[in-house]
C-alpha cells in the first residue's frame, strides 16, 4: 500500500494508541479497563502499522521471536506474583502480604497482574496476526 | 400470554441464536461455516450468562459515594469475559487447523475431504497389492 | 520448607506443570525442553504422592485460592474420591514423559519440538486442574485449557498423516460443543442457585423443589460432559484422534483424557446433583446410561475387530473399554462405582502399555501401523513385544493381570444388582475382545516379516517407561489391595453424599 496519506497517519496515530493502551491498563484499578482491552489495543496500534506498512516491516519492530517470548512473559508474570504470595505464607494469589497493608498489598498484586494479562493479551493478538498474514492461501503442497 | 412471550425477548434471542449456531455446526459442509456457527452458538450462551447478571434499574458495578445504588452483578461479566478469551482461542485454533487442512486437502469442504481420504486409501491399497 | 509444601500441595500440583510449560515454550533446545518436562512432571508426581498420604489422614483437604473462601472464591479440594484421577494422571504423565522423547523429535518438526512440550504440560496440568477444583465454573476453563492443547498436540501428527488435521478439527468442534454444552448448564444453575461451588450447590438444589432450570441445566452439563468423555454414541472424536496424533499424545491422552472426564461425570451426578437424589431420581438417566455402555461395549469391539490400523484398533477398543467404566457408574451402587474406579485405574495402566508397546514398534513403520506391516515385529523386538502380550491379555482379562481384578468386581456388582443377564454380556464382549487382541498377536509373532527393514533393533532409551507399565500391569493383578481398599472408599465417601 503506497498512499502517503495513510502513512503519515499512522506514523502519528501509533504512539497514541499505545498510550490509550497504557492509560486502559492502569486505569483498570478504579475504573473500566484492564489487561485485556489495554492488550488489544495496543496489538491493534501494531496490526495497523502491519497493515498499511508490511508485515515485515511489522516484524522489524516487534520480531516475532520476541513476541513469542514476551506472549510466555506475561503469562509467567501472572503465575509468579501468585507464587510469591505462596513464599510468603499466603495461599495462591493471594496479594494481601505483597504490600505493608492488605489494600496496598491487592494494589500491588492487581497492578502486576493486569500487566501480565496485558502483555500476553497484545502478544496474542500479534501473534495471531502474524500466523495468518504471511500465510500462502490456497496454494496445495503436502507437507 | 404476550407477557409470557415479549417479556422474556432476551431469552428469545438466546436461544433462536443458540439454534442457529448449532444447526451450522451440524449441518453445513464447509469447515470456515462450522467455526462461524460455533462461534455464533458460543456468543449466545455469554448473552444468557449477562441477562442473569442485569437488575432492572442497576448500573455499571463501580464503586461509588452512594451506598443505595442499584448495580447489576458483576459475576456473570467476569465468567464471561473468560468465556470469551476461551471463545477467542477456540476459533483462532479452528481457523488455524482450517487454514492448515486447506493446503493439505486443498479444500476446506468435508464431502471432498473425506472423497480425497478414499482415494488415498484405496492408491495404498492397490500399492499393497 | 516442608511445611511450606504441604500446606499449598493442592494447588502445587497444578501450577507446577503450568508455570514448567510457559518456561518450556521459549525453550530452544529440544534436549533442554524434555529434560525440563520431565523434571516438571516428576515434581508432579512427588507432590501427589505428598498428597495422597495427607489425604490418607485428613480425607478433605480444601484450599482457597486468593484467600477467598468459598462461595466466593475459588475453592480446590482434594479427597479420597478425586486423590484417584489425580494418581493417574500425574503417573502416566510421567511415563508418558519419559517414553516421549525419541518419538516427537522423530515425528514433529524440529522447530516445534519445544512448543509441543509446551503443549504437553499444559494438557498435564489442565487435567489436573479438572480434578482438583471445585468450583462449576473454574472446571470449564480447565476443560477447555486441557482439550485446546490436546486439540493443538493431536494436529502435530500432521507431518507424519494428513488425517491427523481432520482428526484434530473434529475434535476441536465437537469438544466446544460440548464444553458450551457444560457452560449453559453451569448458567442455568447460577441463575437459580446464584452459586458456582459445587458443595454450595449441592446444598441449595434440593431446596429448590422439582425445578426444570435445575433438570435442564443437568441434562446439559451431563451432555456436555459425555462428549468430552466418549460416551458411546458420542465417541465419534476419539477413533481418529488418537489414531493420527503423534504417538506419545496417543498413549496420554488414551489413558488419562477420557478418564478425567469420567470422573467429572461422578462429580456431577454424585457430588452435585446427589443430594437431591430422590428429587432427581438418577433412575431414568441410569438406565440410559446403562444401555448406552452395553452398546459401547458391542459396538467398540466390534469395529476393533474389523479395523486393519493398529492404533484406531486401540482407540475403538478405548471407546468398548469406556462402556465397562460408565457401566459400573450406572449401577447406582456402591459395589458397582467401585468397580468402575477400579477400571478407571486398570485401563489407564492397559491402555498406557498398549499403546506405548504398539508405536515403539511403529517407530520403523513410521506412516501407518497396520496389522501387515508390523507382521513378524514381534519376533525381534522381543521385549516389546513381551510388554505388549502382557498388556493384552490384560485386556482381556487374564487372571494375575490387572484386567482380570477390574472384570471380577465389574460382573460381581452388575449380577449383585441387575441378575445374571448384565454378566452374561459382559463376558460375551470380553470373549468377543480376544479376537482383536489374537489378530495382533498372531500378526506379530506368528506370521512372515513383511516389511523390509534394516537394522531393526529394540529401543533402550523406552524400556524404563514400558517395563515399569508391565510391571505394574502384573502387580496390580496379584497384589490389588491397594487399588481396590481405596475404591471402595471413594465409591463409600460418593454414596454416602446421596440423601
Amino acid at each position: 500500500m503506497d498512499n502517503l496519506i495513510l502513512k503519515v497517519c499512522t506514523k502519528v496515530l501509533f504512539t497514541p494508541i499505545i498510550l490509550f493502551g497504557l492509560y486502559v491498563q492502569f486505569h483498570g484499578d478504579f475504573g473500566p479497563g484492564g489487561g485485556f482491552q489495554a492488550g488489544v489495543i495496543v496489538a491493534a496500534a501494531f496490526i495497523l502499522y502491519a497493515m498499511v506498512f508490511s508485515v515485515e516491516d511489522c516484524k522489524v519492530i516487534m520480531p516475532p521471536k520476541l513476541n513469542f517470548f514476551l506472549l510466555a512473559l506475561g503469562a509467567f508474570l501472572y503465575g509468579f506474583v501468585g507464587i510469591i504470595g505462596l513464599i510468603l505464607g499466603d495461599p495462591y494469589l493471594s496479594y494481601d502480604v505483597l504490600g505493608t497493608t492488605k489494600e496496598a498489598g491487592q494494589h500491588i498484586g492487581i497492578l502486576l497482574v493486569e500487566f501480565g494479562v496485558g502483555l500476553t493479551v497484545c502478544n496474542v493478538m500479534i501473534s495471531l496476526f502474524y500466523s495468518f498474514a504471511n500465510f500462502n492461501f490456497g496454494k496445495k503442497n503436502n507437507d | 400470554m404476550i407477557d409470557q412471550i415479549f417479556g422474556v425477548w432476551n431469552y428469545w434471542i438466546v436461544f433462536i441464536l443458540m439454534m442457529i449456531g448449532l444447526y451450522i455446526v451440524i449441518s453445513k459442509k464447509s469447515l470456515l461455516k462450522k467455526i462461524v456457527g460455533l462461534a455464533i452458538f458460543q456468543t449466545s450462551v455469554f448473552l444468557l450468562y449477562i441477562t442473569f447478571g442485569k437488575i432492572a434499574g442497576g448500573t455499571a458495578p463501580i464503586l461509588t459515594d452512594n451506598v443505595n445504588e442499584i448495580y447489576s452483578n458483576p459475576l456473570p461479566h467476569v465468567l464471561i469475559l473468560t468465556a470469551i478469551v476461551v471463545g477467542v482461542a477456540t476459533t483462532a485454533l479452528g481457523l488455524a487447523l482450517t487454514v492448515r487442512i486447506n493446503k493439505a486437502y486443498g479444500t476446506i469442504n468435508e464431502d471432498e475431504i473425506s472423497a480425497s481420504d478414499l482415494v488415498e486409501y484405496h492408491e495404498k491399497y492397490l500399492e499393497d497389492k | 520448607m516442608m511445611p511450606f509444601i504441604i500446606k499449598n500441595l493442592p494447588i502445587l500440583i497444578v501450577i507446577t506443570p503450568l508455570m514448567f510449560s510457559l518456561i518450556v515454550a521459549v525453550l530452544n533446545n529440544n534436549r533442554l525442553a524434555w529434560t525440563l518436562s520431565t523434571f516438571a512432571s516428576f515434581l508432579t508426581m512427588i507432590f501427589t504422592i505428598f498428597l495422597c498420604f495427607e489425604v490418607s489422614y485428613k480425607s478433605n483437604i480444601s484450599y482457597y485460592l486468593g484467600n477467598w473462601p468459598p462461595p466466593l472464591g475459588i475453592e480446590y479440594v482434594i479427597d479420597r474420591i478425586s486423590i484417584i484421577p489425580i494418581m493417574i494422571v500425574s503417573v502416566i504423565g510421567l511415563i508418558a514423559t519419559l517414553f516421549a522423547h525419541n518419538f516427537f523429535t522423530l515425528e514433529i518438526d524440529e522447530k516445534l519440538v519445544s512448543k509441543t512440550y509446551s503443549l504437553w504440560l499444559l494438557t498435564i496440568a489442565g487435567l489436573i486442574g479438572l480434578i482438583t477444583t471445585a468450583d462449576a465454573f473454574n472446571l470449564f476453563v480447565f476443560l477447555e485449557i486441557s482439550s485446546l492443547s490436546a486439540v493443538a498436540l493431536v494436529a502435530l501428527g500432521s507431518k507424519v498423516d494428513r488425517k491427523a488435521l481432520v482428526a484434530g478439527y473434529n475434535y476441536l468442534i465437537l469438544g466446544a460443543v460440548g464444553a458450551t454444552f457444560y457452560v449453559i448448564g453451569v448458567g442455568l444453575l447460577y441463575g437459580v442457585t446464584g452459586t458456582l461451588n459445587m458443595g454450595d450447590l449441592a446444598q441449595k438444589i434440593p431446596a429448590l423443589g422439582l425445578n426444570k432450570s435445575v433438570i435442564v441445566a443437568f441434562t446439559f452439563m451431563m451432555l456436555g460432559i459425555m462428549v468430552k468423555a466418549a460416551v458411546f454414541p458420542l465417541h465419534i472424536w476419539l477413533p481418529n484422534a488418537y489414531a493420527y496424533a503423534p504417538s506419545p499424545v496417543s498413549v496420554l491422552l488414551a489413558a488419562t483424557a477420557t478418564k478425567v472426564s469420567i470422573y467429572i461425570i461422578v462429580r456431577i451426578s454424585y457430588t452435585i446433583f446427589g443430594s437431591s437424589y430422590e428429587i432427581y431420581s438418577f433412575e431414568s438417566l441410569r438406565y440410559i446410561l446403562l444401555y448406552l455402555a452395553i452398546l459401547a461395549m458391542f459396538a467398540g469391539t466390534i469395529m476393533a475387530i474389523f479395523e486393519k490400523d493398529v492404533k484406531k484398533l486401540l482407540a475403538h477398543s478405548s471407546v468398548a473399554q469406556i462402556g465397562y467404566i460408565v457401566l459400573g457408574i450406572s449401577l447406582a451402587t456402591s459395589p458397582g462405582i467401585a468397580s468402575s474406579f477400579i477400571h478407571l485405574i486398570n485401563h489407564a495402566l492397559i491402555k498406557a502399555g498398549l499403546f506405548m508397546s504398539i508405536v515403539a514398534m511403529g517407530y520403523y513403520t513410521l506412516k501407518r501401523i497396520d496389522v501387515k506391516t508390523i507382521a513378524g515385529l514381534g519376533r525381534q523386538l522381543p521385549i516389546t513385544f513381551f510388554s505388549f502380550v502382557i498388556c493384552a491379555l490384560s485386556l482381556a482379562g487374564l487372571p494375575l493381570t490387572v484386567g482380570f481384578i477390574s472384570k471380577l468386581y465389574l460382573i460381581k456388582a452388575a449380577y449383585m444388582s441387575e441378575g445374571i443377564w448384565l454378566p452374561f454380556l459382559i463376558l460375551v464382549s470380553s470373549a468377543l475382545s480376544l479376537i482383536y487382541i489374537w489378530k495382533l498377536i498372531e500378526g506379530l509373532w506368528y506370521s512372515k516379516k513383511s516389511l523390509k527393514i534394516e537394522k531393526i533393533r529394540e529401543l533402550p532409551e523406552i524400556y524404563l517407561p514400558l517395563l515399569v507399565i508391565t510391571f505394574l500391569n502384573i502387580y496390580f493383578g496379584i497384589d490389588a489391595g491397594l487399588i481396590i481398599d481405596n475404591s471402595f472408599i471413594a465409591s463409600d465417601a460418593l454414596m454416602s453424599g446421596i440423601r
